[in-house]
């Protein structure tokens, strides 16, 4: 059976990881934005994507430091140039997946 | 504005569910692979699959489940693991911001259906599909279901056994490493994002080594697009190529 413990924990986890997810969504869609603010969301996109892949590519550790040499960058490195050149998501995926799984077997 | 109504009065809701769950394919790729590596944390913790499987539906995010479940097992009170919940998560304010500009027009229903499912991974795919075209609110709607499906199920399949599944099997552990690169590389439309993109990451692993935590996406995040906007207002960037 599932305590009640850890079932407020769950609930108190759970909205507080729900209410942000929710509150833009419901309130921003609905106003008029400024123009700057339009332009600043639409740049969102580009930057956390950036700002979530960098950093697993080239930092390891607890606490964190400099890695340049991981098998996860050195397999970043074609399969991005994949990606520009076919610009696929299906074959940008499996061929990041093989070259790893390759990197593994060699690295 | 084009009226939305006169498009959705016809659904086909048999399309939908088959492109939101296609499009869903290599986040659920990535989602088994972490799923189950944190089934098995999570039971070698003391969680039962059923107490797994319900943190799953109940929480749905995924760093911040590793968190809880290493803060549990260390015999962490509610009042840590939930602030610490809490701040892991606030990156997905900013994803929501972005994509109620792709939602305007919606009723609150679909909107809080919606909010459950943003993830750094959906967020990132419907993203990429809103701004490709033929994509909508319907069809993200599913695509988010489909990965929390895949999510809860993986991480429950864990609890049960996954310590049998060889791990970094077909390179699946890279699953969503690659497609993050992709998608970046789809959101990469003129020269003003190549740079803030460039800033932001550099910010990002920057900040990533001088504080602990995963606040440095958030910080990186916002810096760097507000430079974009400075940038785009003093006009050195005023073309965009490829657009009118």
């Amino acid at each position: 059976m599932i305590h009640a413990d850890y079932l407020y924990i769950l609930l108190g986890m759970g909205i507080v990881t729900y209410v942000p997810r929710w509150l833009p969504l419901v309130f921003l869609s609905r106003l008029r934005l400024p123009e700057w603010f339009e332009h600043w969301l639409d740049l969102i996109p580009a930057v956390i994507l950036s700002a979530l892949i960098l950093p697993i590519l080239v930092t390891t550790g607890a606490p964190r430091h400099l890695d340049l040499m991981r098998p996860e960058l050195l397999v970043a490195l074609p399969t991005f140039f994949f990606a520009v050149k076919t610009r696929s998501l299906a074959g940008t995926v499996v061929v990041g997946m093989f070259l790893f799984w390759l990197a593994g077997k060699f690295l | 504005m084009i009226s939305m109504n006169s498009e959705e009065r016809i659904v086909d809701w048999a399309t939908i569910i088959k492109d939101g769950a296609i499009g869903a394919w290599p986040i659920c790729l990535g989602y088994i692979a972490i799923g189950l590596a944190l089934g098995v944390i999570a039971q070698k913790a003391g969680l039962s699959p059923m107490e797994i499987g319900l943190m799953s539906l109940l929480v749905y995010a995924g760093s911040s489940q590793f968190i809880a479940v290493s803060m549990l097992s260390a015999g962490a009170g509610i009042v840590p693991i939930v602030i610490t919940t809490f701040t892991v998560n606030l990156r997905h304010m900013l994803m929501s911001s972005s994509l109620a500009t792709f939602m305007r027009n919606l009723g609150i229903g679909p909107l809080s259906l919606f909010a459950y499912g943003v993830t750094d991974e959906s967020f990132a795919l419907n993203s990429a599909k809103f701004r490709g075209g033929n994509w909508d609110w319907r069809r993200a709607l599913v695509l988010n279901h489909t990965t929390n499906l895949t999510w809860i199920a993986s991480t429950v399949a864990g609890g049960f056994g996954g310590q049998f599944i060889p791990a970094g099997a077909f390179g699946i552990d890279y699953a969503l490493s690659a497609m993050f690169i992709c998608l970046l590389v789809f959101q990469l439309r003129g020269k003003l994002y190549v740079i803030v993109a460039i800033i932001a990451g550099i910010l990002a692993v920057v900040l990533s080594l001088l504080i602990p935590g995963n606040s440095y996406i958030v910080i990186a995040s916002v810096l760097a697009a507000a430079l974009g906007v400075i940038i785009k207002r003093s006009r050195i960037f005023s073309r965009p190529e490829g657009q009118p």
